[in-house]
């Protein structure tokens, strides 16, 4: 690929090339030839589900014992660029199984749930989603509202409502985080693991997205949802148990706003090399070579970050808040890169034929999920200054 | 079943090529390296025959210098159980010696049925295959489109032109792939993590006295920029011209 202007292959070992490409091979031959039209329709190609539990993407940082491929996080951030490369829904849906779903089960679960749960879902045969944001409380998860009370035999009788999920109306499990016994403090927040037909549990798919439209984006609702004792995941206590979660997601999010610009910067340049205007190809007008340099230029940046970050994390090494700094600056990098590469196809990239408009439309929701760009701006200004100022 | 397949490590033929500084070999300077398209199929076919079967061992072969390991291991992540590097310096254009080093290595690894693409993306020679079965004195079918292996005996398909034709053989044999047989399977993530644990035998390639080298290598000649001879019905006598004149293609 040409975005390997740095030799980076050099610094992944074979296994994790071998994992890159053969994710790659699959996007290129299952995911591409399908996403437009699916992007068009608003539908998530849930065909592809089984295949990807085949190929191993679910959890794969997770440990072989329960059905994962046990990868390092360098290749789990690999697949994640690749899947984003296809599109940001699909990989919305990886994050979603992997970071959000299997990891708060291997976290928090006990052994039961994670012998119950985690093999069929490396293996796509249970999907799960991730029920934190509220319909008032999103960028500030501690307000929610939705509250879950013991009752005297243990069990537990879960009210509220949850918006904005990935997977929501796919999903056969939530993994559902609520205030407990009353307590309006965050510290009361814990995850409970909700399965679909369980009475009281409704889901509706969100309707008129202009963005992630080849994704499934669902209001969860519970009104008087009677779970049993063993639906609680054991070890979760607190806000620290979600936002851990998300701190994986983000992760893979890091990596996979790389993959988005990969795919616009590969488009671009193909047609501003095949694109005749004037007589020559516009590839050889200085405009988008300044255009195609921008682009090149900001996401080796942000394949060094990843890949660096990605190296930390293996070490144990790493902080949420360079997270943030990873999704804060990819994603906006690549936002800004699917639109200069929409604007160097000129009539061409309005096109569902093309990928960068599909991408700049989706990006935006990357922008704004798991934790907003402000949000990790806030977190990092948080880091270097000892101020916090969300409060 | 115990089978073989001989694999080649290719580079991407969507590089773009360049001529060594050595004048008789291409600069393998960044280009990426990946198994041979005909020999996974190969790889995919073995793996089906045996888990069709529901028992077997697939071993995979390769020629060449250390970097072939990553080769092999691909073919290990797809499934197969064993490879072996028949370690050589570099892989030599002389197919007989490449036949020789594989058959010294096939011939007693008791193998009911060997595998190879049936020739290299990059040298297309398709030689080895043919050389191996007659070293090794097996019944030999190249460009097979389908195989089915019942018991000890096994039919396969050609594509000829216009026909196919349907051929019936004994066991042990060697058959070489052609494409359309089956679609390579993606390895697997924990197939590819797999592989690190599967055996890996390495041996000195016997490749005996080479006697056909590369001279000289050199890339195509660039072809000259089109010409637009004129437009609409009017261009047409002076096209035709050039054609029958200059291109000679009428």
């Amino acid at each position: 690929m040409t975005t390997d202007f740095f030799d980076i292959d050099s610094a992944l070992s074979e296994e994790e090339r071998a994992v890159r490409d053969s994710v790659r091979r699959f996007v290129d031959e299952r995911v591409l030839p399908i996403i437009g039209q699916h992007y068009i329709d608003g539908h998530f190609p849930l065909e592809l589900v089984p295949e990807l539990g085949k190929l191993g993407v679910f959890g794969a940082n997770l440990p072989e014992e329960y059905g994962c491929a046990g990868l390092n996080n360098v290749a789990y951030g690999l697949i994640m660029q690749e899947l984003e490369r296809g599109d940001s829904g699909v990989r919305s849906f990886a994050s979603v199984q992997g970071a959000l779903a299997m990891y708060p089960i291997y976290a928090f679960g006990s052994e039961e749930q994670k012998r119950r749960y985690l093999p069929k879902m490396a293996a796509g045969e249970i999907i799960g989603c991730f029920g934190l944001t509220e319909p008032d409380y999103g960028s500030n998860p501690s307000g929610m509202i939705t509250m879950a009370r013991r009752q005297a035999d243990g069990t537990w009788i879960l009210n509220g409502a949850k918006m904005w999920i990935t997977n929501g109306s796919t999903a056969q499990i939530a993994v559902v985080w609520a205030k407990t016994d009353g307590d309006p403090e965050d510290k009361s927040i814990r995850g409970f693991i909700v399965p679909r037909g369980t009475r009281g549990f409704t889901s509706k798919d969100q309707k008129g997205k202009l963005s992630l439209r080849a994704s499934d984006t669902s209001e969860l609702v519970f009104q008087d949802v009677h779970l049993p004792a063993d639906a609680l995941l054991p070890e979760s206590g607190g806000l620290k148990s979600p936002l851990m979660c998300l701190t994986q997601a983000r992760y893979g999010i890091a990596w996979g706003a790389v993959g988005a610009a990969m795919a616009c910067y590969e488009e671009a340049l193909s047609y501003a090399k095949t694109r005749v205007m004037f007589d020559k190809p516009i590839a050889g007008f200085q405009i988008q070579q300044v255009r195609l340099a921008e682009m090149l230029t900001e996401i080796v940046k942000g394949q060094l970050v990843s890949l660096h970050l990605g190296r930390l994390k293996d070490a144990g090494r790493y902080t949420p808040q360079q997270v943030s700094l990873a999704k804060r600056n990819n994603v906006s990098m690549a936002t800004d890169i699917a639109r200069e590469a929409r604007r160097l196809l000129g009539a061409n990239g309005i096109l569902a034929e093309y990928a960068a408009m599909r991408h700049m439309a989706n990006l935006e929701s990357v922008y704004t999920y798991e934790g907003t760009h402000d949000v990790h701006s806030l977190i990092l200004g948080q880091a270097v200054t000892g101020i916090n100022a969300f409060k | 079943m115990k089978i073989a397949v001989c694999i080649k490590r290719v580079p991407d033929m969507e590089s773009r090529f360049k001529i060594a500084a050595s004048g008789t070999a291409i600069d393998e300077t960044g280009l990426k390296y990946d198994i041979s398209d005909f020999d996974a199929y190969a790889v995919e076919v073995a793996l089906q025959i045996n888990e069709k079967a529901g028992a077997g061992e697939t071993t995979v072969i390769c020629l060449g210098p250390d970097a072939v390991q990553e080769t092999i291991r691909k073919a290990l992540s797809m499934g197969a159980e064993k490879g072996v590097q028949l370690r050589a310096d570099a892989v030599p254009a002389d197919s007989l010696a490449i036949a020789r080093a594989l058959a010294a290595e096939l011939k007693d690894g008791g193998y009911e049925l060997i595998l190879f693409g049936k020739h290299a993306l990059d040298t297309m020679t398709g030689g080895a295959g043919t050389m191996a079965a007659e070293l090794l004195g097996l019944p030999c079918l190249t460009a097979a489109s389908r195989l089915e292996v019942t018991g000890a005996r096994a039919t396969a398909r050609r594509e000829l032109e216009g026909a196919a034709e349907l051929l019936e053989f004994p066991l042990p044999a060697v058959v070489t792939i052609d494409e359309g047989i089956a679609r390579p399977r993606y390895p697997s993530l924990k197939g590819i993590m797999a592989a690190k644990k599967k055996p890996l035998d390495v041996k000195p390639a016997q490749l005996g006295s080479v006697r056909v080298s590369v001279e000289k290598m050199e890339l195509p000649a660039e072809r000259p920029p089109g010409r637009i001879v004129g437009t609409g019905p009017d261009a047409v006598p002076e096209l035709v011209r050039l054609l029958q004149t200059e291109a000679k293609v009428l």
